[in-house]
């Protein structure tokens, strides 16, 4: 075990875990905020720089600085190593810098975007962004492809993330889609309008920490926040069958795996749940699941407002 | 004048680029040399003793790069060459390997066996079609004549070389993204560490070395680590090759030795003879157009007014705040008739262009930097716009995967940091700027 000191808590780690991993083992708010990296998603990681953290000591060996701020998903903590998080300016400027860059093309549509609520960019922008933007050109616009009829693409407000990429590699058997073009350009698409067709594939939409890929059975149907998320279960030959239901009243709305707090798919049984696409698009009837009870979610949450904190007063209940 | 050529020696001589004439003229005496005589170690030992250092643009001592490189057993190790030359303003891994193709390849033969890699490669742009075409017929002549394939010159050392072509990004000169196309992926920068000299290619250790570095392996085996060192002056040894371009009488590129002062390169009649035209001398880019712009009084004298020598270390003396870095040698000479907001305007475009979208400080930046200064070149700028300059390449530079973000945020740095009264002139007078140029700027009274 080595002793790692992030914004002045000290904790022990494993050799070879990342700054990120460290601080969320050590909780609170002390976690960097991550948008391309999941832990569940090996090779992602790197690429939005929102988890940029300054490195004060770089080991008990050689206390040096590190001259840069890194990326501390990707960077393995050293014996003795000092990092800064919330405690230092500089990574709050540059923070918020990143985060500016990634609004400079997003299209501020929160109000009918169906990832509102949930956004990880809304919650990151809230925190970190400022409230006026300095771009004065045209946001930048892609034509629509259409990639099948479960799963909607909305290109416009992709952050580039290659997390829905990594997915089609690991969780599919062929990956049909990538990134095409570079710079400014780039492009999450299928190459010549294909359909991403196959049993996972869904797990894009859950992976997508923005509002680019959502669930076109779920599509513009009702506002997150208005719907009580239920953990449920059922048989499935396919996948784990652990998945929360989003209900109104006694209607399944959509489904979606059960995700932890840093909004990735849970390990259950040390195995992520992932689910089909089965259970996410095609069992939105109460009679195919066993509702186990509400799904804890944190107070602060937009999600727990509205006529779920009664639910939840009441405890685990089994419907059905 | 001291001026000893090394490795552009033989370029005039007709047919150098066969094997015969190459041959005749001294060609692949490093590998006898070094295959017959020397152990891999005593290679590395005679480069990190010639104080070479890359000529690809960072500068870092390429004998430390190779004995950085991992050895475990039983993994392939590999070379390869970058010849994946697209900075603006540089063409001199061009010219050498246009011209004197069997010294590229001799180098890498001797830096191979020194290395211990028996698959090597030349990574090359893919615009250089023509070049790849040239190096092939001299790998198959090298082939043909013993000098790789299996058990070169009965040493028992085996080599392999291979020619493989771009898709002509820039972003693919950078080394990790190099590997990453020579995989044929998509050419995105890896995260570092872990460093290519632990696992490159394929998983390997690889060292990834420009080409002026790999040819001047040649001279450093053939006349010993010890002599090489001696030309150049301080810790830049040997000669470098200079790709000089813009408003000059003559340019070209030359073989400098490391020393040779700016103003003897600018206007020496060994060199480039001066700004054509007799116009004055407006700035200069010394090394690519990554590294930042110097105006007309801090080319030939630095801030504490000593003389600007072609050395790693007299251009970036004073740092960014009055220097710049020797970089990769595209030399860019601007006459008092150049704009230097459009020429900063152009390069921002370039890097908008190439950027390869991974990282968001970078896509989104480089765009934007674009976009404010076409508007500021095209007379719709504000005073607003040029602090806002500063503060995206101030929150670009540092925090990108690869050095391409820095490399787009310093060009505008500089360029705002010396020529400010330029832009601001481009939004006082927009329509004058439209019509003529700033002309010469005044050098500050007080010292920067």
């Amino acid at each position: 075990m080595i002793k790692v000191t992030i914004d002045d808590i000290e904790i022990e780690v494993e050799p070879g875990t990342t700054i990120l991993n460290a601080a969320r083992q050590a909780g609170g708010d002390i976690v960097p905020p991550a948008m391309c990296y999941y832990s569940k998603l090996p090779g992602t990681g790197g690429k939005c720089r929102t988890c940029l953290v300054e490195v004060a000591a770089g080991s008990t060996a050689d206390p040096r600085p590190m001259p840069k701020l890194v990326a501390s998903c990707s960077t393995t903590v050293m014996d003795g190593m000092i990092v800064k998080n919330k405690t230092s300016e500089r990574v709050h400027t540059n923070r918020g810098g990143v985060v500016e860059f990634l609004l400079v093309n997003h299209p501020l549509d929160c109000p009918i975007c169906d990832q509102a609520g949930e956004c990880h960019l809304q919650d990151l922008g809230y925190e970190h962004g400022s409230a006026k933007t300095r771009y004065e050109e045209k946001r930048r616009t892609y034509d629509p492809i259409d990639i099948g009829n479960k799963i909607k693409l909305h290109m416009n407000r992709c952050i580039l993330c290659y997390r829905c990429v990594h997915v089609a590699n690991q969780l599919t058997d062929s990956r049909v889609h990538g990134v095409l073009h570079r710079g400014e350009h780039a492009e999450i698409s299928t190459y010549i309008e294909n359909a991403i067709e196959n049993d996972f594939s869904g797990n894009m939409i859950d992976v997508c920490p923005v509002g680019a890929l959502t669930d076109k059975t779920f599509r513009f149907k009702s506002r997150v926040w208005f719907l009580k998320p239920m953990e449920a279960e059922c048989s499935c030959t396919k996948c784990s069958g652990k998945a929360v239901v989003w209900m109104f009243g006694n209607e399944i709305f959509r489904v979606t795996a059960r995700k932890d707090k840093y909004g990735e798919v849970e390990n259950i049984e040390d195995k992520t749940a992932w689910i089909c696409n089965d259970c996410r698009f095609d069992k939105k009837d109460t009679s195919k699941w066993n509702i186990i009870g509400p799904r804890s979610i944190n107070r602060h949450s937009v999600i727990s407002q509205g006529k779920y904190k009664t639910n939840m007063d009441k405890g685990p209940k089994k419907i059905n | 004048m001291k001026y000893r050529k090394l490795l552009l020696e033989n370029v005039h001589i007709p047919g150098i680029d066969t094997f015969d004439v190459y041959r005749k003229n001294g060609g692949y005496r490093s590998v006898e040399k070094a295959l017959k005589s020397m152990t891999p170690d005593e290679v590395v030992e005679e480069v990190k003793k010639s104080g070479l250092r890359g000529r690809g643009g960072a500068g870092f001592p390429t004998g430390m790069k190779w004995s950085f490189l991992a050895k475990p057993e039983g993994v392939p190790r590999h070379l390869v060459c970058n010849a994946d030359e697209s900075e603006p303003g540089t063409f001199k891994d061009r010219y050498l390997m246009e011209k004197n193709p069997h010294l590229l390849i001799e180098g890498m033969i001797t830096s191979s066996f020194a290395l211990g890699a028996n698959l090597s490669f030349i990574y090359i742009r893919g615009e250089f079609m023509y070049v790849l075409h040239i190096l092939e017929k001299a790998i198959s002549e090298a082939y043909a004549n013993g000098f790789l394939g299996k058990n070169i010159l009965g040493s028992g050392f085996d080599l392999d070389l291979c020619v493989a072509p771009g898709g002509g990004a820039y972003i693919c000169g950078e080394e990790t993204a190099l590997l990453e196309s020579l995989e044929g992926k998509r050419g995105n920068p890896r995260m570092k560490p872990p460093f290519p000299a632990v696992k490159g290619l394929w998983g390997c250790p690889t060292v990834v070395n420009n080409v002026e570095s790999i040819a001047a392996v040649v001279p450093i085996v053939n006349e010993g680590g010890d002599a090489y060192a001696q030309i150049g002056l301080g810790r830049s040894t040997g000669t470098k090759l200079i790709s000089a371009s813009g408003n000059l009488v003559r340019p070209g590129v030359y073989e400098i030795e490391m020393g040779v002062s700016v103003e003897e390169f600018i206007y020496g009649d060994d060199y480039c003879r001066g700004i054509a035209n007799d116009k004055k001398l407006k700035a200069c880019i010394p090394g690519g157009s990554s590294v930042p712009i110097l105006p007309h009084y801090l080319v030939t004298k630095t801030a504490a007014g000593e003389d600007r020598l072609m050395t790693y270390e007299s251009l970036s003396d004073g740092g960014f705040a009055t220097g710049s870095m020797l970089g990769s040698g595209g030399f860019i000479v601007f006459d008092e008739d150049q704009c230097i907001v459009r020429n900063t305007w152009n390069f921002a475009r370039f890097y908008a262009h190439e950027s390869c979208g991974q990282c968001s400080p970078c896509r989104e930046g480089t765009g934007w930097m674009e976009k404010v200064l076409h508007r500021l070149e095209h007379g719709h700028g504000n005073m607003r716009d040029i602090t806002l300059l500063e503060e995206i390449n101030k929150k670009i530079e540092g925090n990108t995967i690869c050095p391409l973000g820095d490399a787009a945020a310093w060009p505008v740095a500089a360029a705002i940091r010396h020529f400010r009264d330029e832009f601001e002139w481009h939004v006082n007078e927009r329509e004058q700027s439209q019509k003529r140029n700033y002309g010469l700027i005044t050098q500050p009274s007080v010292a920067v």
